[in-house]
C-alpha cells in the first residue's frame, strides 16, 4: 500500500551498486552450470551424436575456427549485424504502425469493431508460410533484398503493439476521467495528458516481446533459397553441414539467440530511463 | 458564514438509476441551499445518496428530475467555467507526475498563462505542508501526503467551491483528525465554499457550519443541524459537551430514521 512515510532516494539505492551486480552475476552462472550440466549429461547418459548434440565445448570452438572470410566468430557478428538492421526497421515500423493502430481503435469504437478481429486473425497465419511469400513477391517488385525481411518483421511486431498498447489507452480508473471531466478538460487533453502517458508502462511491455519477435521475423524471411545475408542464412548452412561440423548450428543459435536478448536488453534500458514513475523493486 | 445569497441550489431533485423494470431511487425529492463560505457536510450511511447528489452538483453525472443552480448557472455550465474544484476519496493523483506537475495539471488544461504555473503551485504546495515534496512521485508520499496534494491540485486554479466526496475516508483516525485541522485552516484563509461528503458523524460536526442528515432507500435529506461550535475550533473542540450533544441529535437523528425504517418493512 501507499501508506509508507516517503523515503528519500539515496536509501533506497543501497541495494544496488557492486552488490547487487555480483548477486545478478552469480545467478547467471549457476543457472548456466545447471544447463550446462544437464547438456552434457544427458548427451553422456543417452549416448547421443554429436550431430543431434556437439559437446558444449564444440560450439565454442566453432566460434574460433577460420573460415575464408575471417574467423567464424567474426563472420557471425557481421551476419547478426545484418539481420539487427533488417529486425530493428522491422521493429520501427511494426511498431508505429501498431501503436497508430491503438490509438485509433481506442478512440472510434466502429474501426475497432470492424477490423481489430482481422488483427487477430493474421497472427493465427502461419508466418512460415506466407514468409516465402512476401520475399519472392517483394523480390518480384523489384525492392531492396532486406526490405522484404523488415516487413516480415514488422508483420510480427505490430500486434503485441496493438494489443498492449489499446489496453494501457483504456487502462485509466474512472475517477482519473472524472476528474478530467471536472477541469472540462477536451477530448485531446484527455488523450494526451491521461491515456497517453498512462499507456507508457504497456507500450514498453509490448516492445520487449516485439524486440524479440522481430528478430524471430527476420531470421525467418532470410531462410527462403535466395537470401545471401543474414544469420538466418548462416542457420539454413549450419543445418546443412551439421553432420561435418557439429558445433557450427549452435553457433549460428546462440548468436541468434544473443541478438534476441540484445534487443530486448536496449528496450528494458531504454524503459528504465523513461518511466521513471514507478516504485522501485 | 458567509454572505447569504445561495452559491449552490438544490431543487426537488431526483435520482433515478436505471429503467423502468429495475430502477434504484437514489435520491427523491431534495432540496438544499447553501450560501456562499459556508461548511457544509452531508451525513449518512452508505446509500443515503450524499455521493450522488455532490456529483449532481458537479454536472459529474445527471439529475433525473428538479433543478441545480451553482453560482447562478445550470451544473453543466458552472462545470465548463470552472466554479468548483473536486476531491475524490482517493487521491487521483497522476503517477507518471511529480506532486509539482500534479498540481499543475489543472493549470495546464484550463490554459492558464504559464508564468503563473509555478508560483500558484508553490502557494499551494506551502498550503497543505508539502513544500518540500515538489519533485517526488505520488508513490513516494503517504496516503495522508497524497490527498494534501489532491487538495492542493483542487485549489490550484482558485475555483469559489470545493467539492470533497467522503476526502479522508481511507485514511487512519490519527491522520484524519490532524487532516481536518488542516481542512479547516484552508476554509478559513481561502474563504471557499466547501460541500463535504462523510459517513463520520464526529468528522462531519467538527468541521462544518451546518450538518445535513441523509437517509437511505430512497436518499433524502432526513434534517439539517446548524452547528454552533465556537470558531476556531480546536483539538479541545472535540472534547467539549457541545460537540458531544450535537454528535448525540445526529446520532439519534439516523437512529430514529433507521428504526422508522425497519418497522416499514415489518
Amino acid at each position: 500500500m501507499h501508506n509508507s512515510v516517503s523515503t528519500p532516494h539515496g536509501v533506497r539505492r543501497q541495494g544496488r551498486g557492486m552488490g547487487r551486480w555480483l548477486r545478478l552475476l552469480a545467478g547467471y552462472l549457476v543457472v548456466f552450470g545447471l544447463v550446462a550440466l544437464i547438456w552434457e549429461g544427458s548427451k553422456a547418459v543417452f549416448e547421443l551424436p554429436d550431430y543431434k548434440l556437439p559437446h558444449l565445448a564444440q560450439i565454442v570452438e566453432a566460434f574460433g575456427r577460420p573460415t575464408p572470410k575471417g574467423p567464424t566468430w567474426l563472420v557471425l557478428l557481421q551476419d547478426a549485424g545484418y539481420t539487427a538492421f533488417e529486425a530493428l526497421v522491422g521493429f520501427t515500423l511494426g511498431s508505429v504502425t501498431g501503436f497508430l493502430m491503438a490509438v485509433l481503435f481506442q478512440r472510434y469504437l466502429p474501426l475497432r469493431r470492424g477490423f481489430l478481429p482481422y488483427v487477430i486473425a493474421s497472427q493465427t497465419v502461419p508466418i512460415i508460410a506466407l514468409a516465402p511469400m512476401i520475399v519472392v513477391g517483394m523480390g518480384w517488385l523489384g525492392a531492396p533484398p532486406w526490405l522484404s525481411k523488415s516487413i516480415i518483421a514488422a508483420y510480427l511486431t505490430f500486434f503485441p503493439v496493438v494489443i498492449n498498447v489499446l489496453r494501457g489507452l483504456e487502462s485509466v480508473d474512472r475517477d482519473a476521467l472524472l476528474l478530467m471531466r471536472s477541469y472540462a478538460a477536451t477530448d485531446n487533453q484527455i488523450f494526451r495528458l491521461l491515456r497517453l502517458p498512462a499507456s507508457v508502462p504497456y507500450l514498453f511491455t509490448a516492445l520487449k516481446i516485439s524486440a524479440t519477435a522481430s528478430v524471430i521475423g527476420a531470421i525467418i524471411g532470410e531462410l527462403p533459397v535466395g537470401s545471401t545475408r543474414g544469420i538466418g542464412v548462416q542457420i539454413v548452412v549450419g543445418s546443412q553441414y551439421n553432420t561435418f561440423n557439429p558445433g557450427f548450428l549452435w553457433a549460428t543459435i546462440v548468436m541468434a539467440a544473443l541478438l534476441g536478448m540484445g534487443g530486448y536488453a536496449l528496450v528494458a534500458l531504454a524503459e528504465k530511463r523513461i518511466v521513471k514513475w514507478k516504485r522501485e523493486e | 458564514m458567509g454572505g447569504s445569497t445561495p452559491i449552490i441550489t438544490v431543487d426537488k431533485v431526483s435520482k433515478i438509476y436505471g429503467n423502468t423494470n429495475a430502477s434504484t431511487v437514489a435520491l427523491q425529492d431534495v432540496s438544499l441551499a447553501i450560501a456562499s463560505g459556508e461548511f457544509v457536510s452531508l451525513v449518512g450511511p452508505s446509500g443515503c445518496g450524499k455521493s450522488t447528489l455532490l456529483r449532481l452538483i458537479a454536472d459529474l453525472d445527471k439529475a433525473t428530475q428538479g433543478s441545480l443552480l451553482v453560482n447562478g448557472h445550470a451544473p453543466e455550465v458552472a462545470r465548463k467555467n470552472r466554479e468548483y474544484g473536486f476531491v475524490f476519496q482517493s487521491p487521483t493523483l497522476y503517477d507518471w507526475r511529480t506532486v509539482a506537475h500534479n498540481v499543475e495539471l489543472p493549470l495546464e488544461i484550463m490554459g492558464r498563462a504559464k508564468a503563473d504555473w509555478k508560483p500558484r503551485v508553490d502557494k499551494m504546495l506551502a498550503m497543505v505542508g508539502l513544500r518540500d515534496f515538489h519533485d517526488h512521485y505520488p508513490w513516494q508520499l503517504s496516503g495522508g501526503m497524497q490527498q494534501r496534494a489532491s487538495i492542493a491540485r483542487a485549489l490550484s486554479f482558485d475555483p469559489a467551491i470545493l467539492l470533497m466526496d467522503e476526502p479522508f475516508g481511507a485514511l487512519d483516525e490519527f491522520t484524519r483528525e490532524r487532516m481536518n485541522m488542516e481542512l479547516l485552516d484552508i476554509w478559513q484563509t481561502t474563504h471557499k465554499t466547501i460541500l463535504f461528503v462523510t459517513h463520520s458523524i464526529a468528522e462531519a460536526v467538527f468541521l462544518s457550519s451546518r450538518i445535513v442528515v441523509m437517509t437511505p432507500r430512497p436518499g433524502r435529506i432526513a434534517t439539517v443541524i446548524d452547528i454552533d461550535l465556537p470558531s476556531p475550533r480546536t483539538f479541545e473542540t472535540r472534547e467539549s459537551p457541545r460537540f458531544f450533544e450535537l454528535t448525540t441529535i445526529v446520532r439519534e437523528t439516523l437512529k430514529e430514521e433507521f428504526v422508522g425504517h425497519e418497522s416499514c418493512r415489518l
